[in-house]
């Protein structure tokens, strides 16, 4: 069943644009370590709607690459252990095209939703 | 067991008076004594001291004493590990003092009849820490041209310690961080395909073991030292000195998280790397090679992303309740973009 508007990007924006405009510049007047604290919070509000938005579809991605590039299947997380135990024990390095085609396309889905900004 | 701030406060004045009073051989009042930062466990205060018609400003560096359930005294000691003690770290400030290496001066440590646990004082020295204003502020504006140069002249004299002026440090070479760091993504529980890619790529190219450690800082980075409108005017958080190769305080120092945004300066957000290694060379340093360095910075990216991690274990862990430190954890993947980009630079 759909909801009703806002849509979540909607509301989360009604309510960072709060917490920024009013609630932080009222906590830094009371207490500077709360301002910081809250302008943490507002960061990681941030990451949270960008990962309702964009996440499902990164890890899909993540997911079918990850089977392609160890022909096997399994959970997104077992896949991703069996490759860290690969890298650990020197199995798979570097010099593997598909393997950095695989990482960097996932390292620049997390970013997207960690931090956009970073680079 | 919970202590309430004021209660607390009274009791660290009630402290301080008491050792103030013997270190200065004179009855010691204390005035404006405040909180500065720390966890549960480490604490910094700031304070006055009034002795002889003297006004002192100090600062205390204290772990309290460990108080409560045996769980909270477990996770008390899991947080203090792998960090000096007091004690020690008072050691290593006194010896890095006396060499002119911008340490702060210690003056001295507390005793158990005080009651405030493992702790000592040094004098207070003026200057922000926050990356952030020394990085855009207008009144940091001719320091900001200073700060690389300085950086590299003052790690050169933390190098050049006389090693056996040092209280016993843990010596700890390439392979023993790489191991650690191995360990703590096992403790973790924590599959990271980038950080154990860069972990490889740094085994196989690690440095020899070199024949005559240094004091290495272990936390040398914009963030951790106070600096004014001259520049840097103290080094600070020295609990993870330790021996080794002095090229690991060098790297640290570039890693692009330490720039908070002034990329394109490698020196901490202030300057090249190159005027960074110049200044370090003309005040004694030895001469740095700069295939070492970059390996020490594709280390030290691994190390914060890992860092990033645990400290968002202290949350996820039950150990530490932080919205902030859980937060740190989603910042890890920006030492994974810089790794990934620093590998292909060195292809």
């Amino acid at each position: 069943m759909a909801q009703d508007r806002p849509t979540a990007s909607e509301l989360f924006n009604a309510i960072a644009d709060f917490l920024r405009e009013e609630a932080t510049p009222a906590l830094d007047k009371a207490d500077p370590r709360l301002g910081f604290q809250m302008r943490v919070a507002v960061n990681s509000l941030a990451i949270l709607e960008r990962e309702g938005r964009l996440g499902p579809e990164a890890d899909a991605r993540e997911h079918v690459r990850l089977k392609h590039l160890l022909g096997r299947d399994g959970t997104l997380a077992e896949l991703n252990s069996e490759l860290a135990r690969q890298l650990r024990a020197g199995e798979r390095d570097e010099t593997d095209g598909e393997l950095m085609a695989h990482l960097e396309a996932t390292t620049a889905d997390k970013i997207a939703i960690a931090n956009p900004k970073w680079r | 067991m919970t202590v309430h701030m004021s209660d607390e406060a009274d009791l660290v004045a009630a402290g301080l008076a008491q050792a103030a009073t013997r270190y200065f051989a004179a009855p010691a009042k204390i005035e404006d004594l405040r909180r500065e930062s720390g966890g549960a466990s480490r604490q910094t205060w700031s304070f006055d001291a009034l002795a002889a018609g003297q006004r002192h400003e100090l600062i205390l560096r204290r772990d309290p004493p460990i108080t409560g359930t045996p769980i909270n005294r477990e996770r008390g000691d899991r947080e203090r590990s792998a960090a000096l003690d007091r004690a020690t770290e008072f050691a290593v400030l006194r010896a890095a003092f006396r060499a002119g290496a911008r340490a702060p001066e210690v003056l001295f440590e507390l005793a158990p009849a005080d009651a405030l646990g493992e702790a000592f004082v040094m004098r207070r020295v003026g200057g922000t820490a926050i990356a952030r204003k020394l990085l855009r502020d207008p009144p940091y504006a001719e320091a900001r041209q200073k700060i690389a140069g300085q950086l590299g002249e003052i790690i050169a004299r933390i190098h050049g310690v006389d090693v056996a002026t040092l209280p016993r440090l843990d010596r700890r070479e390439a392979a023993d961080h790489i191991a650690s760091l191995r360990g703590l993504l096992d403790t973790l529980n924590y599959a990271a395909p980038v950080f154990e890619l860069a972990l490889t790529w740094l085994d196989r190219r690690k440095p020899p073991p070199i024949a005559r450690p240094t004091l290495v800082h272990g936390d040398y980075r914009t963030g951790n030292y106070l600096a004014d409108e001259s520049g840097v005017t103290a080094i600070l958080d020295w609990e993870g000195a330790h021996l080794g190769d002095p090229v690991e305080d060098l790297g640290w120092v570039c890693v692009k998280s330490w720039r908070f945004g002034s990329i394109d300066k490698p020196a901490g957000g202030f300057g090249s790397r190159e005027a960074l290694w110049a200044a370090y060379e003309r005040a004694g340093g030895a001469k740095v090679d700069p295939a070492r360095a970059h390996w020490w910075e594709v280390f030290g990216t691994v190390r914060w992303g890992i860092i990033c991690h645990s400290q968002a274990w202290k949350h996820l862990s039950g150990s530490l309740k932080s919205m902030e430190m859980a937060s740190i954890g989603r910042r890890a993947v920006e030492t994974e973009v810089d790794l990934l980009q620093l590998l292909k630079e060195a292809r």
